[in-house]
């Protein structure tokens, strides 16, 4: 390059530019004792290529669709299409819910996901002693196929993809997703989807969980080893960063631990005898974007990157298809304020233009009041809205990962990759993420972070709009949604009748096949396919299942 | 201090598996000075209730934000009466909408901290209430 010439600490310009910096900040100081992103990390006050002494474009970045990766998995990103506007929605019973999949898809949006009340989620019926109160509350309540019948009646299985966010009872949902589409006439092998089915994560931070990991881990293993054969357009497992953010981690800690678990389920799956380049193009990750926009897209960025290398060179993956790492993002909801929760808007679309920047495959962003209650449906129209701006006024999705070449950018993606690599090594030390769970250290992590984040807050160190600064005596108020005691009532009268109606004998011959595999060995998925078939509820399964491999509990530390 | 030291119960009651807050919260109380016991997670009302008769509490703080409050914090004091130890206040936090934090303070909880509110909202209120 003509003319260019080395800019470091010697060179006259630069010398003089310090001065001239040095001398301004005399007069009028720096606003802040130090500069730091959201997650502590030093910031300096300007990048040159200095800070990428030695870097190269085809080692480090590439060009999209070709391994690392960096600047994105596929070659044409959003010229081709743009991503997937996904919004999770739950409420309420099946019918609630399904009727707000019709409104979404009738505005624009290109895929469903779904969210379970807590009981589903735990693998307890809605009439369970454990469920009182949680009916429907924060999700659509399913213990049986019928429900889920209801859930996707008049949906098109075969042309719409549907992601379940559901982890201890995974196998179960999905069996009852394929046994609906059985119904409606579409194969196994034409569906697809995703399901979370990252227990790790669970145990790291969602807290959702049900059986010890190990015997989660071999549930995970068989869903995975299944579709693979026969759910072949499924996305077995959603390896997941967004809830160890909201727990409280930092970036670099969201980052490292995701990918550990990633490792890990790779692992056990090579350990089951599977073929990393049979299943591994069939993972999908996760994460959060929060608030600190260029941190947040050096991290999706060093994600593809680390990911692209890991597979390669520890996993000897051959396929490209295993080296990329495809992300689904959902804005931050822990970055979200009860107070004048209107500002959540502008906080969502900043945090929403991030992960596009960052190269996401599909996003939800939250709605205004999802610090408040479940989304009201005008609350998720702006939410929805606010992607469609993104991706069809502002012009960003025109070039392919347009900041990728800038000295700030570049710089602190290497930074993310760095610190990630730092855990990663330091959990493998451990004896892998299991061990490393077992030990409490990633959630002893997570929570010094979130005390550290919360002190600052506390302290005035980190400003958040409306809370510690600039606050307002009263908000506008905002319109809520609330879940109607009737759900609940209808939910149990259904089930209810649902266990009268089915065949009892078959109920308890299902659940005895299951109580066999899952002491021998078998893969569960077949078994589960067969009980759901026959109406046999979602928490009889899992009681199976806590009765034969135990239960996990919160050991409770903070 | 010592002897004299506010025992204060954190529970996570219910199926919800946020327990950022209750964690923060915990951590603070006992850096303020507090003794603290944490539940851990999944805890059903009657095993709140339990433990805070057992391990002796002065206050009880609860954190719920998966929607289930409004059954789960009265169920708590109803509890409590029925084991005739009423006299060990109650607050709460978590996402708790407005007019639902009226009707929970008239349901007995005393104090109901929401996003937003800095931790150090919740040892000042313990301070004033059960200063010892």
């Amino acid at each position: 390059m003509s003319g260019e010439r080395t800019v470091d600490r010697t060179d006259e310009r630069r010398q003089a530019w310090e001065d001239l910096y040095a001398k301004a900040v005399k007069k009028y100081p720096e606003r802040l004792p130090q500069f730091t992103t959201l997650s502590n990390e030093p910031i300096k006050k300007l990048y040159t290529p200095e800070d990428l002494a030695g870097f190269s474009y085809q080692d480090e970045l590439g060009f999209p669709g070709e391994y690392p990766y960096t600047r994105g998995v596929q070659p044409t990103m959003y010229r081709g299409r743009l991503w997937t506007m996904r919004q999770f929605a739950g409420l309420g019973g099946a019918e609630e819910t399904n009727a707000r999949f019709h409104y979404l898809m009738e505005h624009g949006e290109t895929g469903l996901s779904t969210a379970f009340d807590m009981p589903t989620l735990m693998g307890y019926d809605s009439d369970s002693p454990m469920a009182r109160g949680e009916v429907g509350k924060c999700g659509v309540a399913i213990d049986t196929l019928a429900d889920m019948e209801i859930l996707f009646d008049r949906i098109p299985m075969d042309q719409v993809t549907t992601s379940m966010t559901i982890n201890p009872p995974a196998a179960i949902l999905l069996a009852m997703y394929v046994a609906v589409a059985e119904k409606q006439g579409v194969g196994r092998d034409k569906i697809g989807g995703t399901i979370q089915n990252d227990m790790l994560k669970e145990f790291i931070a969602q807290k959702t969980f049900m059986l010890p990991p190990e015997p989660s881990m071999r549930i995970i293993v068989d869903t995975v080893e299944y579709c693979t054969k026969e759910v072949p357009r499924w996305n077995t497992i959603s390896i997941s960063g967004y809830h160890i953010r909201e727990a409280g981690s930092t970036a670099a800690q969201e980052l490292a631990f995701t990918l550990a678990d990633g490792i890990g389920y790779v692992q056990a799956c090579i350990d089951r005898g599977l073929d990393v380049d049979d299943f591994a193009p069939r993972l999908s990750f996760f994460f959060n974007a929060h608030l600190d926009f260029f941190e947040e897209i050096a991290k999706y960025r060093a994600a593809r990157r680390i990911w692209a290398r890991v597979m390669k060179n520890r996993f000897k993956a051959k396929d490209p298809r295993s080296m990329m790492l495809r992300f689904h993002t959902q804005t931050a909801g822990c970055s979200l304020t009860a107070q004048q929760p209107y500002n959540n808007v502008v906080r969502t679309a900043c945090e929403g233009l991030s992960a596009v920047l960052g190269g996401t495959q599909s996003l939800h962003t939250n709605s205004l009041d999802e610090v408040l209650s479940l989304p009201t449906e005008h609350a998720v129209t702006i939410a929805l809205r606010t992607q469609q701006i993104i991706g069809e006024e502002i012009g960003v999705t025109n070039t392919i990962d347009p900041l990728a070449g800038s000295y700030f950018v570049e710089s602190l993606t290497n930074r993310m990759e760095e610190l990630a690599l730092e855990y990663i090594n330091k959990i493998d030390d451990m004896g892998g993420i299991v061990k490393a769970i077992e030990l409490g250290y990633p959630q002893k992590e997570i929570a010094d972070a979130a005390y550290t984040y919360q002190k600052q807050i506390d302290d005035g160190e980190k400003t958040v709009v409306g809370v510690n600064k600039y606050q307002m005596d009263d908000s506008l108020p905002i319109e809520l949604l609330r879940i109607d005691e009737v759900v609940e009532k209808r939910q149990l009268q259904r089930l209810q009748k649902f266990k009268e109606d089915r065949d009892s004998a078959k109920v308890q011959n299902c659940l005895q096949e299951i109580e066999a595999a899952s002491k021998n060995g078998e893969n569960l998925m077949p078994h589960l396919l067969e009980a759901v078939k026959s109406y046999v509820s979602l928490q009889e399964i899992c009681d199976t299942w806590r009765r034969v491999f135990g239960r996990y509990t919160d050991p409770g530390m903070f | 201090m010592g002897e004299n030291k506010v025992k204060v119960l954190i529970g996570k009651p219910g199926l919800d598996g946020h327990d950022r807050g209750a964690k923060v919260v915990a951590r603070a109380l006992r850096d303020a000075g507090f003794e603290v016991v944490y539940t851990g997670l999944h805890q059903t009302p009657e095993q709140i209730v339990a433990t805070a008769i057992q391990e002796d509490v002065d206050v009880i703080g609860v954190s719920s934000l998966a929607g289930a409050h409004m059954y789960l914090f009265p169920r708590i004091l109803e509890l409590l009466k029925e084991q005739g130890a009423e006299d060990i206040p109650v607050f709460g936090g978590g996402i708790i909408p407005d007019d639902e934090i009226d009707s929970l303070k008239k349901a007995g909880i005393k104090a109901i901290f929401t996003p937003g509110s800095p931790v150090r909202a919740t040892v000042d209120w313990i301070r004033e209430n059960l200063g010892k």
